[in-house]
């Protein structure tokens, strides 16, 4: 018999809590986009309204953490593990509050034809989405050469945002009966690049949690 | 109890670290046939507290009960390599045990104090070195029982008989009769472990306290404990030194398997 399996099951169970909150939050992500490429009114809704279920895993993440804690006293591994299971909780609950947020734009929205067919911000959001998957991915099987490599992906979405936030402003200026349609999805090109950005915290909490290194993965 | 020949010494800094006050450089220890120390090198730092952790059997005691020759009264030791203490081998025949044992005290796991008054407990150390004045040895019972944290338990008690004291109380009792020859370092070997909860973080809060003046060793098989009140953990199994470093690297980012093994209590 192990010495601590009941640890070893405890902190097996934070982890699935986690990897079901990033699994909703990848959900969030890709329904928003969807309720946006579709103008669907009532799936942003939807997404609007499951936001709750993010933030009750959030809830449920953090009382487990601060039991484990308070219970095991844990050290080295085992405490970087759970500290780093709350910064991820945080980073997901953020990224479901992001998607939230592209819902929301989206009611704005969802009543007007818009000026041209929806193909830049579909394939930004197409690389976030595989971002947050690749990161799930590599927390699920403490792949660190994947977070890094996942985390190398930021770059280029940093780029992406400039460039179709440098054309949503040239269109603005030509068109400003357009500034609301233009306004919401300016803001959710930034929704995207800052679910990207959580997803590289997300990579940089995992490199601690394996490595115990502190790196800012977000250059 | 033999003393084989020497090596030169091996002096490391760090900048966690205060100067050493005990340097212990190619230390092995026999106990008859068995090895029971090997190839020991780690400095104890002035005015900062180094825990001694490790499984049974593994040598902490041992090790600590070397810092002061304790361990030369078990019979058929033998032991080889250098204890410096302030600059001076200890382990050389011609050093005085009994001057070292002053200034290298110990506080014992059980609580062991004379079956006699509080006062007497304390005093007898200072009156051992000849001091026979009433009111300096009052003065210094006062001290060390200030210094203890235990004065004002026992200030209008002094002449009643420390058995009477509960396990904590007792303990800072022999911590005071430690402190009353004016030691300069004091080693601990698992002094909370018989003591309730609340003893026990007395006994710490008054550790983290006597740094300032002392440099402290302790044993301890409580990891929460050593990760509370050290600066400096070192780690022993099976009579060797496995790592030793700064407890918050320790504790939290070990650089040997067998250290996070043991502290993350999947040693078994």
């Amino acid at each position: 018999m192990g010495v601590r399996e009941k640890f070893d099951r405890e902190l097996e169970q934070l982890k699935t809590l986690v990897i079901n909150m990033a699994t909703k939050a990848e959900q969030a992500l890709a329904s928003a986009i969807q309720s946006l490429v579709e103008q669907n009114e009532n799936l942003a809704l939807q997404v609007i309204d499951n936001d709750h279920d993010i933030n009750r895993l959030d809830e449920k993440i953090n009382e487990t953490a601060i039991w484990l804690i308070a219970k095991q006293q844990p050290v080295a591994t085992d405490l970087r593990k759970i500290i780093s299971s709350l910064k991820i909780a945080n980073d997901l609950e953020r990224i479901g509050d992001q998607a939230v947020n592209i819902a929301v734009a989206t009611v704005k929205i969802a009543n007007q034809p818009l000026y041209k067919p929806l193909e830049d911000i579909p394939k930004m959001s197409e690389r976030v989405q595989n971002m947050l998957n690749g990161g799930i991915t590599a927390y699920k099987t403490d792949d660190l050469k994947l977070a890094k490599q996942v985390a190398d992906e930021d770059n280029a979405i940093d780029e992406m945002y400039h460039t179709l936030i440098q054309e949503l402003l040239q269109k603005l200026t030509e068109s400003p009966e357009l500034t609301n349609q233009i306004t919401q999805l300016a803001f959710i090109c930034l929704y995207l690049e800052r679910i990207a950005d959580h997803v590289t915290n997300i990579c940089e909490h995992m490199i601690f949690a394996i490595e115990g290194k502190r790196v800012d993965l977000n250059r | 109890m033999k003393l084989a020949s020497v090596n030169q010494p091996q002096t490391e800094t760090n900048g966690n670290f205060n100067k050493p006050v005990i340097e212990v450089s190619g230390l092995n220890l026999w106990y008859g046939e068995d090895q029971a120390l090997k190839d020991i090198h780690l400095n104890i730092p002035e005015n900062q507290v180094t825990a001694i952790i490790g499984p049974s059997g593994c040598g902490k005691s041992t090790f600590i009960k070397t810092l002061n020759r304790m361990v030369e009264l078990i019979p058929n030791v033998t032991i080889t390599g250098n204890i410096m203490y302030r600059g001076q081998n200890i382990l050389e025949p011609k050093y005085r045990v009994e001057e070292l044992r002053t200034k290298v005290g110990m506080v014992f796991q059980k609580p062991n104090p004379f079956p006699k008054s509080i006062y007497e407990n304390v005093a007898y150390g200072p009156k051992i070195h000849g001091i026979k004045q009433k009111k300096i040895l009052d003065e210094i019972v006062e001290k060390s029982l200030r210094d203890a944290a235990i004065w004002d338990e026992v200030k209008d008690r002094l002449h009643e008989n420390a058995y009477g004291l509960s396990g904590g109380q007792q303990q800072r009792i022999c911590i005071a009769r430690c402190l009353a020859i004016e030691p300069d370092v004091i080693l601990m070997d698992e002094p909370t472990s018989a003591l309730d909860p609340i003893s026990t973080l007395k006994i710490e809060e008054l550790v983290t306290k006597l740094k300032q003046k002392y440099s402290i060793a302790i044993v301890t098989h409580n990891m929460q404990q050593a990760a509370r009140i050290s600066d400096q953990t070192a780690f022993f199994l099976n009579g060797e030194l496995v790592e030793a470093g700064p407890t918050n690297e320790i504790f939290s980012n070990p650089k040997n398997k067998q250290t996070e093994d043991y502290i993350t209590g999947r040693f078994g």
